[in-house]
């Protein structure tokens, strides 16, 4: 039983990802709290623990079975080093491994979950946790018991730089069990359908949700888009449609944008959504719902109804 | 020779019925006809049988009523049901197509003649005189002297019409060439189809018909050719002249014996071989269409049928059609007017109704080895309404998806149709089936989804229903705690919309401030499931039906009004069978006659506008009027759009259609319409339904004609011309007799009356309903249910074209 | 091959969230309850399994989550072969109460497969399938996109979203648990009608539940509604004047030539 903070860390294509960083980044003030160090769990080749400077120590499993993230052995790794180094607090992103290993962790582990984390705090020796619930609507303070406890946390609800430590973490290396009695095989890799264009890279977008209505009043917000000379983008709803690409997707399961500036006509702000695109420089909503939540956001905000708006500013950025 | 002592020599005052036809060729004639006779029996029983296999009607009633209660309604204005009156005076044929109507009309009605005629005919030769010469010994006949001479000016001057009327609906098929006469279908299916065969099938009956009635002239002109002119005979004056002109051509007497025979014959063959036709082709018409106009009842498009009472949900045989539903396929002529008419074929959807029901009469008959000849679409390869596979689901195979999706019941088909065929109630039933297995759009079924969970197509929580309310500075009383006289059924759009909701305020200022008692239900209104049914979702319409009508039960009021016209209908029209049976009024009826007793004062706005009739208003519930008494009381000067009153374009929102993806269409309904008004150089487009404001803003955006043209609800209007309040004293002082009329005491202003906030209309002596309320029953020119001015007045007739005289400024 | 889809009845989040009055958890006394979306994913996809091969699929829920039955009556509506009613949930029950209830029941049911929903808004302690998966010792796959028949017997092919539109294809083994994200089609319609047939039909089997005995290891605290910290600055006035000031902004930042 240690008082460390473990994170597991998610990389892509040799690359550690900003949740990551977001959650070494807490981890190291929840470590000092706890009066622990910072483990990052590193499943897959030593190397990138040249990225983790933020990081106390690397634990390193460097399986073949782990190359790829498949399910099982993941959680099979995963509970092998829990077992290991019985650190104080696991921190996973509430992404698709944090929604696939979190509870089933908590189970196997005996260790309570923190569920859509949006903040933690250390009182003395208690986890305290900031979770956001039902649909973001209502905002619960809880209590993790025992000594040992899960958190899985909202992308971008910490900042990524206290994450970026340029130190030379200590690597540990656990070699796990033979992992061949796995029940499932990763059978193919699909990458991002290279889409038209890069909404990630882009200074502004115009971005579109379910308050658009139908698939020719996209035409409008299109229209806007052009004259901007700038991608479309949309919310989840309206890719599901088919109506745009999944490369325009914004959001939790899309792609995460920060642009200079992101304009949302029609989008109400689910939290999914928010994920993606809340660290936008300059965020314009316009949604004829006074209550939508994507004006708890946003800078600026308008009830004007889009297909009066948007036609204006066309005229505007025209003329 | 003068034309007495002709009728006096009355035995030889007649014609020969077999001149120069003996034993042999009258045997044989005789023979032909009873052969045409079974044939034409035959074909006749086919049909009938075919009719048979579907479900009652429950129209029994209605063709007793058509045939002896009511023999003459609707001969002289719109109604709901046709009758003998209306089908003898083609009065649906010539509605909103006089020239047309009246050829029909001479054709009909010389063909009877030349029927009676020859009924007469046999009466006199095969059964009188072969009677008496078998029981007598001797013949006695009717058919000479002066009953003779009657008979044959009558049957030439009926000939004539019928052969004029004729010449002009075959000059009008191949020269004028009308659009609605071209077959071509609204969608083509995969692998071509061809209609030839129809068109074809047209010809023949237009040149059969041509044809019987110039032989028949023959046979006269050479009869009395070959007679040499008997004096009499110039009662027959179109025999006559024609036979002076076979004379001065050169034709002698004798030849012209033969030449009468030869015709004769032609004649003869062409009239048994058109009897035995008749089942088969087109020529159907004659007496489908007749029992069809019988049957016919408007108000079951206004109260759709329950589903069918089958195992299966939508239908899938024959047996799952009513007998109305069948005989209204072989009824249809492809006249095209509801192919003309129908917005969603305007609009470029796959929908026509000429279509629809051809495709399923073919279907029938492809499936009941039907007996139609000509008239039948051919296609390379045995699809949808050709295929011979009974088993499949009608909706989505026969009828594709889409095309049934597409319609959005405006009724303008059914308002058309001159034989009385109901389309959309037969729509409604396969859309049921659509419904059964979930194929629709997925924003339609977001909407049905959030209607069984939230009450309202929004998704918005039921609680806030009347959160529109808020920005008033009184509260509307809460009619399931207190008495009202009225009961608003405000609707989702005018509850849930932004754009909306201000008029919504509006409306109830205005209401206000008149006096009118008035509540809403609050969080218990539910959407009242117009749209739902049409949809064909009747188990939800049933949900939101049975929820609404009992929390009008437990409420406490006397009428009710709506702001939407699709409410109105539904309340109006469908919920008195589930239990809820009161007055329904539109707000347009009470607005009409708030402004008219002057309970609202208003000053002249001299506006320039024009008014788009709500289908579900004008043509479903014929309110026509009392819109535009509210505008002749604002002193707007009214512009009528061509297509107006019972005879209105439909916004494309009904029926559903509001919920589903119209990417599809070329031309959205409601952009065809601001065209429409566009080029009427009008300012403003005056709406009186929540959804219009909607639809039409949105076209008036698309069409790039919002700059010159504003959409305006009719309540905006009411607003601004009401009288700035603390010149409603003086006003009054000043125009005197003028208003006069007003109720008798205007002095409180009605803003003053109940002081703002403090204390609650209700609970002033003077504030409930002052004396405006009562009398709006007794005075409302347009009770529902009586008949009523507003209907019979105004029905047929469309309100006037051009503009309408604004009213008289005050003095 | 036998798949059960759990379902729950989550708060319908279009109402307004009232907290109790200690503010240690949502009233659940006047909120209104609807079927968990992520739930009627996972029972669509169950549907299309069951459409594309030979399957039965069983629709379970707890007695603890108000209306349940409605959602099971819409269920079998659906085509569902079966709904069960599983009783004795007690009041509320979290995910780990909720997995080891539903382990409990299934592990003499002889499914080959558990879909359910990837999460569901009120799940504080975590998601319902790998816990679920974890109590069963059953490989468990979550964020699934879609299900369908593997190329050896015993197996199937799932495929994993992740962020960025990045998604795998995992072979796994029978029986096992997948946590349903999005199905392959839109969930299908319900007609009324045909519920309606259901519940007249009473086509709902009930089943007990053995209590759970595990706890989260939770704690709440407090509840609350999240304060509009950061309200945007609200533009009013005509289109054409909150154009204007929404190009003077954009303009400000060298992003429209203004």
């Amino acid at each position: 039983m240690s008082n460390n903070v473990m994170v597991l860390c998610e990389h892509v294509g040799k690359r550690v990802t900003d949740s990551t960083y977001e959650l070494i980044g807490k981890a190291r003030e929840l470590a000092g709290a706890f009066g622990g160090q910072v483990e990052v769990a590193l499943f897959g080749p030593a190397d990138l623990a040249e990225q983790l400077g933020g990081a106390d120590v690397v634990v390193n499993v460097d399986d073949p079975s782990l190359a790829e993230y498949v399910p099982e052995c993941y959680e099979r790794a995963l509970m092998h080093v829990l077992g290991e180094r019985e650190p104080r607090l696991l921190l996973l992103a509430n992404a698709t491994i944090g929604l696939d290993l979190g509870a089933a962790i908590s189970v196997s582990w005996q260790a309570p979950l923190a569920a859509y984390c949006v903040g933690l705090a250390a009182e003395g020796d208690t986890l305290v946790a900031t979770c956001q619930i039902l649909g973001g609507k209502i905002m619960a303070e809880v209590e993790t018991e025992g000594t040992k406890a899960v958190a899985t946390v909202v992308g971008g609800a910490f900042p990524t730089e206290p994450g970026q430590g340029s130190g030379s973490p200590e690597v540990v290396t656990v070699s796990v069990p033979d992992l061949g009695s796995v029940r499932m095989s990763l059978t193919q890799t699909f990458e991002a359908q290279g889409g038209d264009v890069d909404i990630t890279s882009v200074d502004m977008l115009v971005s579109v949700g379910r308050g658009i209505g139908s698939q020719d009043n996209l035409e409008t917000v299109e229209e806007l888009a052009t004259s901007l000379g700038v991608p479309l983008s949309a919310s989840r709803p309206v890719i599901d449609s088919g109506w745009l690409p999944k490369s325009r997707q914004v959001g939790k399961s899309g792609l995460k944008v920060k642009p200079r500036a992101y304009l949302a006509f029609g989008i109400s702000g689910a939290p999914e959504h928010l994920e993606g695109m809340r660290s936008a420089e300059l965020i314009i909503a316009c949604n004829t719902d006074e209550q939508a939540p994507i004006f708890e956001i946003a800078h600026y905000g308008t009830t004007v109804d889009l297909f009066d708006l948007v036609p204006a500013i066309v005229e505007r950025v025209q003329g | 020779m003068n034309a007495f002592t002709v009728l006096t020599d009355s035995t030889s005052v007649t014609r020969p019925i077999f001149q120069d036809i003996h034993l042999i060729g009258r045997t044989i004639f005789y023979v032909l006809a009873a052969a045409a006779t079974v044939t034409f029996l035959y074909g006749w029983w086919r049909r009938v049988a075919k009719y048979r296999r579907g479900r009652s009607a429950g129209r029994g009633a209605t063709v007793r009523s058509a045939l002896f209660a009511n023999p003459f309604s609707g001969v002289h204005a719109r109604r709901d049901t046709s009758s003998v009156g209306v089908i003898a005076a083609n009065a649906t044929v010539s509605r909103r197509h006089l020239a047309t109507g009246v050829a029909h009309f001479m054709v009909f009605w010389g063909f009877i003649a030349l029927f009676i005629g020859t009924v007469i005919l046999t009466i006199d030769y095969d059964i009188l005189r072969l009677s008496t010469k078998l029981l007598l010994g001797h013949e006695i006949s009717f058919f000479y002297g002066t009953f003779y001479l009657t008979y044959s000016v009558i049957l030439d001057t009926m000939g004539l019409a019928a052969v004029l009327g004729l010449a002009y609906l075959g000059v009008r098929r191949a020269l004028i060439k009308p659009p609605q006469l071209n077959y071509a279908r609204a969608e083509d299916p995969p692998g071509g189809y061809s209609r030839a065969k129809m068109v074809a099938g047209d010809w023949l009956f237009v040149w059969g018909l041509g044809l019987i009635l110039l032989t028949g002239f023959f046979v006269e002109v050479f009869r009395i050719r070959a007679e040499n002119f008997p004096p009499f005979e110039v009662w027959s004056p179109v025999g006559w002249l024609g036979a002076r002109l076979v004379q001065a051509l050169g034709l002698p007497a004798s030849t012209s014996l033969g030449v009468h025979t030869f015709f004769w014959w032609v004649h003869a063959l062409l009239a048994l071989a058109f009897v035995a036709y008749i089942p088969f082709s087109k020529a159907l018409h004659i007496l489908a269409d007749g029992v069809n106009l019988l049957a016919h009842d408007k108000s079951g498009t206004r109260s759709l049928p329950a589903p069918a009472p089958v195992e299966h949900i939508g239908y899938q045989k024959i047996e799952d059609f009513t007998w109305k539903e069948l005989l209204d396929f072989d009824s249809c002529t492809k006249c095209g007017r509801c192919h003309a008419v129908c917005p969603a074929r305007a609009a470029g959807a796959p929908l026509s109704p000429r279509d629809l029901i051809l495709d399923l009469r073919q279907w029938v008959d492809t499936q009941s080895s039907g007996v139609t000849l000509l008239d039948r679409e051919q296609r390379p390869e045995a699809t949808g309404p050709l295929s011979p596979n009974g088993d499949t689901k009608i909706a989505g195979s026969v009828i594709s998806t889409r095309t049934l999706w597409s319609c959005t019941t405006c009724m303008a088909c059914v308002e058309a149709c001159p034989v009385g065929i109901e389309h959309v109630s037969t729509i409604v039933q396969l859309r049921r089936g659509l419904v059964d297995s979930g194929d629709m759009d997925p924003t339609l079924q977001k909407a049905l989804q959030n209607l069984a969970q939230q009450g309202n197509s929004f998704g918005k929580s039921a609680r806030m229903r009347a959160r529109w309310t808020k920005g008033l500075d009184f509260t509307i009383k809460d009619a399931r705690k207190e008495q009202v006289k009225y009961l608003w059924f405000v609707g989702d759009y005018a509850s849930f919309d932004d754009r909306l909701q201000e008029n919504s305020r509006a409306l109830a200022r205005l209401l206000h401030t008149a006096g009118v008692d008035f509540g809403i239900l609050y969080e218990d209104e539910r959407n009242a499931g117009n749209d739902v049914r049409r949809v064909g979702e009747e188990g939800l319409f049933e949900l939101l039906a049975d929820h609404n009508v009992n929390a009008l039960q437990a409420a406490h009021f006397e009428e009710i009004f709506t702001t939407d016209p699709h409410s109105l209908n539904t309340l109006r029209n469908e919920y008195p069978e589930r239990g809820a049976s009161y007055k329904v009024w539109h707000y347009t009826e009470l607005l009409a006659h708030l402004v008219e007793t002057g309970a609202i004062p208003v000053e002249p706005l001299n506006w320039r506008v024009t008014y788009h009739d709500p289908c579900y208003l004008a043509r479903y519930n014929s309110v026509i009027e009392a819109p535009r008494r509210i505008l002749r009381a604002l002193g707007c000067e009214l512009v009528e759009m061509p297509r107006n009153g019972a005879n209105t374009f439909c916004c494309g929102a009904g029926g559903g259609r509001i919920w589903m993806d119209d990417s599809y269409l070329t031309e959205r309904p409601s952009e065809n319409r601001i065209r429409e008004a566009a080029e009427l150089d009008v300012n403003y487009f005056v709406v009186s339904c929540p959804k219009d404001v909607t639809m039409y803003s949105d076209a008036a955006k698309t069409t790039g004609h919002d700059g010159a043209l504003m959409v305006q609800d009719i309540t905006q209007l009411v607003a601004a011309a009401v009288r700035v309040p603390e010149l409603v004293g003086a006003a009054v002082v000043a125009s005197g007799a003028a208003d006069a009329a007003a109720p008798a005491a205007p002095s409180p202003t009605p803003t003053a009356a109940p002081s703002p906030g403090a204390s609650a209309p209700s609970s002033g002596g003077e504030s409930p309903a002052r004396d405006v309320a009562p009398p709006t029953i007794a005075d409302e020119p347009s009770d529902p249910t009586a008949v009523s001015p507003e209907r019979s007045a105004s029905t047929d007739t469309e309100p006037a074209k051009g503009p309408a005289r604004p009213t008289d400024g005050p003095p | 091959m036998r798949i059960v889809v759990p379902m729950k009845a989550v708060p319908d989040l279009v109402e307004e969230i009232e907290l109790t009055s200690d503010g240690s958890g949502i009233d659940r006394e006047y909120l209104k309850f609807v079927l968990n979306e992520w739930d009627d994913q996972a029972l669509e996809e169950a549907l299309l399994v069951k459409e594309a091969g030979d399957a039965e699929v069983i629709a379970v829920g707890l007695d603890s989550d108000p209306d349940i039955e409605q959602a099971l009556y819409a269920a079998l509506a659906k085509g569902a072969d079966k709904a069960v009613k599983l009783t004795g949930a007690g009041e509320a029950p979290d995910t780990h109460a909720r997995a080891e209830m539903l382990a409990g029941w299934l592990g003499d049911q002889g499914a080959d497969l558990v879909i359910t929903g990837v999460q569901s808004p009120d799940d504080l302690d975590g998601q319902l399938p790998p816990a679920l998966g974890a109590r069963m010792g059953l490989p468990h796959v979550s964020v699934v996109t879609s299900i369908e028949a593997g190329a050896d017997a015993g197996t199937v092919r799932v495929r994993q979203e992740f962020s960025g539109g990045r998604s795998t294809e995992l072979s796994v083994t029978l029986p096992a648990v997948v946590g349903l994200q999005a199905a392959r089609q839109s969930p299908r319609y319900a007609p009324i009608s045909r519920i309606r047939q259901m519940m007249q039909a009473g086509g709902i089997e009930e089943a007990p539940l053995s209590p759970a005995s595990g706890t989260s290891g939770l704690r709440v605290r407090r509840m609350y509604a999240p304060e509009s910290t950061g309200h945007a600055e609200m533009l009013t006035g005509s289109p054409d004047e909150v154009a204007a000031k929404i190009v003077e902004l954009l303009s400000a930042r060298g992003l429209v030539k203004g």
